[in-house]
């Protein structure tokens, strides 16, 4: 099994420096980058089916192949990934920051070639201080090395990597406020259109993706598109880091063909449920995925196997719901935390997570009432998608409105018992 | 007044970018780092130097959980509260420690010693319930482990 994204990491012995990377194959992707047009790099990644990492899925190769290219494209162009991870029970792109920043590095600088980008940002959350160290060692070892700055190797291409740490906050990470944190406003979305591949930083073009979307670009420059489909399961291309959190046996991350089994990476590589804890539930990939129950633990982890059973494969990591934790508790908690996190522009987003997180806050504290399902249920379709300028509130209506299906009888003894029967 | 090390290390992040006004969030970290948290006063030397009101500044500031803008002990305790950590024992944690410190979310002991806050999931959910103190990660927590972390910060 091959595992590209993660094969030089090794937690023991830390990241590899530039000679330890070129040793192992590293910035032989860039070279052949180089001797190729632009565009060809581009078709390589749209041919490889490799699909957004962030969460949406959204096809890389289509994202860039709407930003402006040749002489008349307006200049500077931005690449800017994204690092921000603040996605509750996501874990996955520090592991490649702290693991193999030159392989970032690297996949970053063909990625902005592809695009023909002027300059890259790299938006590390707050809490990343040491993998933000990390990527600027690696960034000043690739100037050192012309693999960055002016001509890279020789070539006509320049590019310029910087390293931005924010300051915490959720919003961040969605695309527009990533935007607009970097230019130093306060980071709350954009009206779309325009999208940022024509008029995103500043006005430029420029593209937003996020760190393990880019980290497998080398790869597949390197091995071909052929190459990365086979690596999955399902065709959908490549592999996925896949992590499992809760009451597992072994908590982890793993790199595995994309389109394994949510059964397998529990069981086999989570280890299962630890001792005494039964399996109740799952959310696919992070605090902003429908929960799944255990009759779809045979769906792959993949964009549309998870569809069908009503989920999404969002960020791939797994938090699992066991039977000796209130669903209840675990809803309000997540709910909690996006209401908090919420940037307040949209009025069903600003007043319905707060009112949404009241209720679930007094159905666990025994002040439920017999309408407030109907009110959840009534907020789910408020919040909904299409209603709100950014993804966060439709978002936190996934867990919320699977819960409200999978979970019905717990909220029914919540309300009807007056408390949470897991606190008595 | 900013003074020299504030001044050059903003002047460094503002390198990074085309306008001024992105280095914002770092300028105003600067300047917590060397003095605790941003005082009004602080935010308006901010401000000048990054040619923007004390207002646009401020707003920037006030959106970011990490940004003080009133006085913080001398350490950061930062307890996820998020959901893989709330599954593995986060409220557990949070009780022990309210109690050893006798403060909640969002408050500071008297000595000055401790700020406790919540943070969105820390990236450890492998490793919850996790806390962070300053820069330190403190992962895999049960209450009995909690009182020798707490003491190694004066
Ligand atoms: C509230 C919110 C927070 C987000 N946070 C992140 C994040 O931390 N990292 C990330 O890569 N994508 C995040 N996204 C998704 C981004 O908007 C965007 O889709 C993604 O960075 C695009 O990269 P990709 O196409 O490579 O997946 C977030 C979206 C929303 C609505
Ligand atoms: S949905 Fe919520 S977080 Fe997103 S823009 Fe609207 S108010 Fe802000
Ligand atoms: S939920 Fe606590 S570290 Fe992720």
């Amino acid at each position: 099994m091959e595992t590209p994204l993660t094969k030089n990491i090794d937690p023991v012995r830390g990241p590899l420096d530039v000679s330890g990377y070129e040793k192992a194959g590293g910035y032989r992707a860039l070279r052949k980058a180089l001797r190729m047009p632009p565009r060809d790099v581009q078709k390589m990644v749209t041919d490889s089916n490799l699909r957004g990492r962030g969460g949406a899925g959204f096809p890389t190769g289509l994202k860039w192949s709407f930003v402006p290219m040749g002489k008349a494209a307006r200049r500077p162009k931005y690449l800017l990934i994204n690092a921000d991870e603040m996605e509750p029970g996501t874990f996955k792109d520090r592991f490649l920051l702290e693991g193999d920043p030159h392989s970032l590095v690297e996949s970053a600088i063909i990625s902005s070639y592809a695009i023909e980008a002027d300059v890259a940002y790299v938006f590390v959350r707050r809490s990343y201080s040491a993998a933000a160290r990390l990527l600027e060692q690696a960034i000043s070892e690739a100037y050192g090395k012309s693999y960055l700055g002016k001509n890279v190797l020789g070539s006509d291409y320049s590019l310029d990597m910087y390293v931005h740490v924010s300051a915490g906050r959720y919003m961040c990470g969605e695309e527009n406020g990533l935007i607009n944190a970097l230019e130093g406003r306060r980071p709350m979305p954009r009206i779309k259109p325009p999208f940022p591949q024509t008029c995103g930083l500043w006005g430029q073009p420029t593209v937003v993706n996020n760190v393990e979307t880019i980290a497998n670009v080398a790869h597949i420059v390197m091995n071909g598109p052929e190459w990365f489909k086979s690596l999955s399961v399902s065709g959908e291309g490549g592999t996925k880091l896949y992590g499992v959190s809760g009451r597992v046996k072994k908590p982890g991350l793993w790199e595995l063909p994309l389109g394994t089994s949510l059964g397998e990476i529990i069981d086999n590589y989570a280890g299962g449920m630890a001792e005494g804890y039964a399996f109740r539930a799952a959310q696919p990939g992070g605090a902003s995925t429908d929960f799944v129950l255990e009759k779809d633990l045979g769906a792959k982890m993949d964009f549309t196997s998870l569809q069908k059973v009503g989920s999404r494969l969002g960020t791939g990591t797994v938090v699992v719901l066991d039977d000796r934790s209130c669903p209840v508790g675990m809803v309000r908690n997540l709910e909690k935390f996006f209401a908090r996190e919420s940037c307040g522009w949209c009025t069903p987003c600003r007043e319905g997570l707060n009112w949404v997180a009241e209720i679930l806050e007094a159905i666990e504290a025994g002040r439920g009432e017999p309408g407030d399902i109907g009110i959840l249920e009534e907020q789910t379709r408020l919040l909904g998608p299409g209603r709100t300028f950014c993804a966060l509130a439709p978002g936190a209506m996934e867990p919320l409105q699977s819960a409200l299906t999978c979970f019905r009888e717990d909220f029914e003894a919540h309300i009807d018992g007056h408390g949470c029967p897991w606190r008595r | 007044m900013l003074d020299e090390r504030e001044r050059r290390d903003i002047e460094k992040e503002i390198g990074k970018y085309a306008m001024k006004q992105a280095a914002a969030p770092e300028a105003l970290k600067i300047v917590q780092k060397y003095r605790g948290w941003v005082t009004d006063e602080a935010l308006g030397d901010v401000a000048r130097f990054l040619d923007m009101t004390e207002g646009e500044l401020d707003s920037v500031a006030t959106s970011y959980n990490l940004i003080f803008r009133k006085p913080v002990g001398r350490h950061i305790v930062l307890m996820c509260d998020s959901v893989s950590c709330w599954l593995m024992g986060h409220e557990q944690i949070y009780e022990h420690v309210r109690e050893r410190l006798g403060i909640a979310f969002g408050q500071t002991t008297p000595d000055g010693r401790f700020t406790l806050l919540p943070i969105a999931c820390a990236g450890a959910c492998d490793k919850a319930p996790v806390m962070m103190i300053d820069e330190t990660f403190y992962v895999q927590l049960d209450p009995s482990k909690i009182d020798g972390i707490l003491e190694k910060y004066e």
